[in-house]
């Protein structure tokens, strides 16, 4: 009961703030200090945020950058979910992907944009490659350091109770890392969320939501790029939440390693 | 990127406690893969497999490097390039340190800034660039205002977990042996909550790096490393852009490497807060 008072609380003073803070704005917008093709007016983004899409253009747009987001992610995972794992599990291969991938990693990636742009041309291509740079080193590194913390005492008790490779891999190191590789991916998605708004923007192809914001730019359409920000806004946070947050609660949590996950 | 650090870390202090060959064992083994991947690269750009410009050799890459730093003009585009993330970190620290603490200490600066905070952060930064250049115009101000914004976030997020997370225990006892505010502050509060603080500060600077290269690119600023890279690209200089790649990676290590490892060990290590 208590605890529902303290939550209703909460959300007043949010929606109260959140009010405030869009009057200042609405004030700001009108007042005619800033020019009003810098600073739109609340209706006009909602307008314009509903026109787009309703005529289909903005979903467009977006599904054109969800499915950058999602073939690059899946790349990232299908190569760096096995790699940490052998990583892990092999000193040869930890010995020589481990310098290379230090090396790589304090490389942002859209210093490679530039380059990727000249290789493989504007475009679907590049904005995969880049999404995939970015989110592989989350993932291969939490797979990495997931699988070699997994409690030895679970792997020599069940060699004692002849398990064999197979199931010992399976049964004991998947499910004993896994946190860390949910962990991974979250993080690696957020990663490719960000470079594939980036990459949209600076090897402009002629999709996507970040395109939509720079190219509104040139033509000042503060609103439109206001109503793009709210759409990236929305789907990362859908994404963040529902579907990392509620895949979270129905593996770590219910299995009691939330503690590990944090450590 | 912590993780590399410490693995680094460990290779080298394992190295240095043993003998002289040992240590020589190690930094061939570390070399070795570098070895491998550039003979690889070296046999394709030979081979001709891709145009020569887009594809040039190690050597290549290495003369341009060399050349570019006696002409001054690759230190000239770093140092612009460090001075512009340093400019808005220092910013991003202090506004995001001190709303972070103010969001931990008060209620009614959690409850204004909170909802504002988290509606912003899902965002990733470099989306608001367009509307920071039109704002603000192209150049120096929008990009370290760019920058400063995106690293505020997850300063004032740890910030803020941070001066929660202090023992309420502490507080109480420092309140019954009568410490004033500004002492509960200095002594408890602040050392309490740095491990946070400094995570936050790591993270933000993380952050800027990764859109300050982003925005160089965009914001036609006239020196910095993105923009570099970004100006070879109409020229196919793309000796020049893996030059400029390289000095990249080498400033985002040693920012890593060099300043946060060097600050944690002096205050958070020091006082025992975390292990060594």
């Amino acid at each position: 009961m208590t605890d529902n008072g303290q939550r209703a609380r909460s959300l007043l003073r949010a929606a109260v703030t959140l009010t405030a803070a869009a009057c200042v704005y609405e004030l700001l917008a009108r007042s005619g200090y800033f020019a009003a093709a810098l600073l739109p007016t609340l209706a006009t983004i909602a307008q314009t945020l509903i026109a787009s899409l309703a005529d289909g253009s903005m979903i467009e747009h977006a599904v054109f950058t969800l499915y950058r987001v999602m073939f690059g992610f899946c790349l990232a995972v299908v190569v760096g979910l096995p790699l940490g794992i052998l990583m892990a599990r092999f000193r040869a291969v930890e010995g020589f992907f481990l310098p290379l991938v230090s090396a790589l990693m304090p490389i942002p990636s859209f210093a490679l944009v530039p380059l990727f742009m000249l290789w493989f041309g504007i475009g679907n291509l590049t904005t995969i490659l880049i999404v995939f740079y970015a989110a592989t080193f989350p993932m291969l590194f939490n797979t990495w350091s997931g699988v070699r913390s997994v409690n030895p005492i679970w792997l020599r008790a069940a060699g004692a109770m002849g398990a064999d490779e197979h199931s010992l891999f399976w049964k004991v190191i998947i499910p004993g890392a896994s946190p860390f590789i949910i962990t991974g991916m979250r993080q690696s998605f957020w990663r490719a969320w960000i470079a594939v708004v980036g990459a949209e923007m600076i090897a402009a192809s002629d999709w996507g939501l970040g395109w939509v914001i720079f190219d509104a730019k040139e033509f000042l359409n503060t609103d439109l790029m206001l109503a793009a920000l709210v759409v990236i806004g929305g789907i990362g946070y859908l994404f963040e939440r529902m579907v990392f947050g509620s895949l979270e609660r129905a593996t770590i949590q219910r299995w009691g390693m939330s503690r590990v996950a944090k450590g | 990127m912590q993780e590399t650090v410490t693995t680094i870390a460990v290779t080298g202090s394992a190295s240095s406690s043993s003998r002289g060959g040992e240590r020589w064992r190690v930094i061939a083994r570390n070399i070795f893969p570098f070895v491998v991947v550039g003979t690889i690269w070296e046999i394709v750009a030979w081979a001709g497999v891709f145009p020569h410009r887009l594809f040039p050799t190690l050597e290549e890459v290495a003369l341009s490097f060399v050349q570019l730093t006696i002409a001054g003009i690759l230190p000239h585009h770093a140092i612009q390039t460090v001075i512009r993330l340093l400019t808005g970190f220092a910013l991003a620290a202090a506004i995001g340190v001190t709303i972070g603490v103010l969001m931990g200490r008060s209620r009614r600066a959690e409850d204004i800034f909170l909802p504002l905070v988290s509606i912003g952060a899902p965002i990733p930064g470099l989306a608001y660039a367009p509307l920071f250049l039109l704002w603000f115009g192209l150049g120096n101000v929008s990009a370290v205002l760019l920058v400063g914004f995106v690293a505020a976030f997850p300063i004032i997020f740890n910030s803020w977990t941070g001066v929660k997370a202090v023992k309420e225990i502490w507080v109480r006892s420092a309140q019954s042996m009568g410490a004033d505010d500004r002492r509960m502050f200095r002594h408890v509060i602040l050392p309490g909550a740095l491990p946070y603080i400094l995570t936050g500060l790591r993270l933000g600077l993380a952050q800027a790096w990764r859109v300050l290269v982003a925005i160089e690119m965009l914001a036609a600023v006239p020196w910095g490393l993105g923009w570099m890279i970004f100006g070879a690209r109409e020229f196919l200089n793309t000796d020049v852009m893996m030059a400029g790649i390289a000095v990249i990676g080498i400033i985002g290590l040693t920012l890593e490497k060099l300043v946060f490892q060097k600050i944690e060990d002096y205050t958070v290590v020091r006082w025992g807060m975390v292990a060594a």
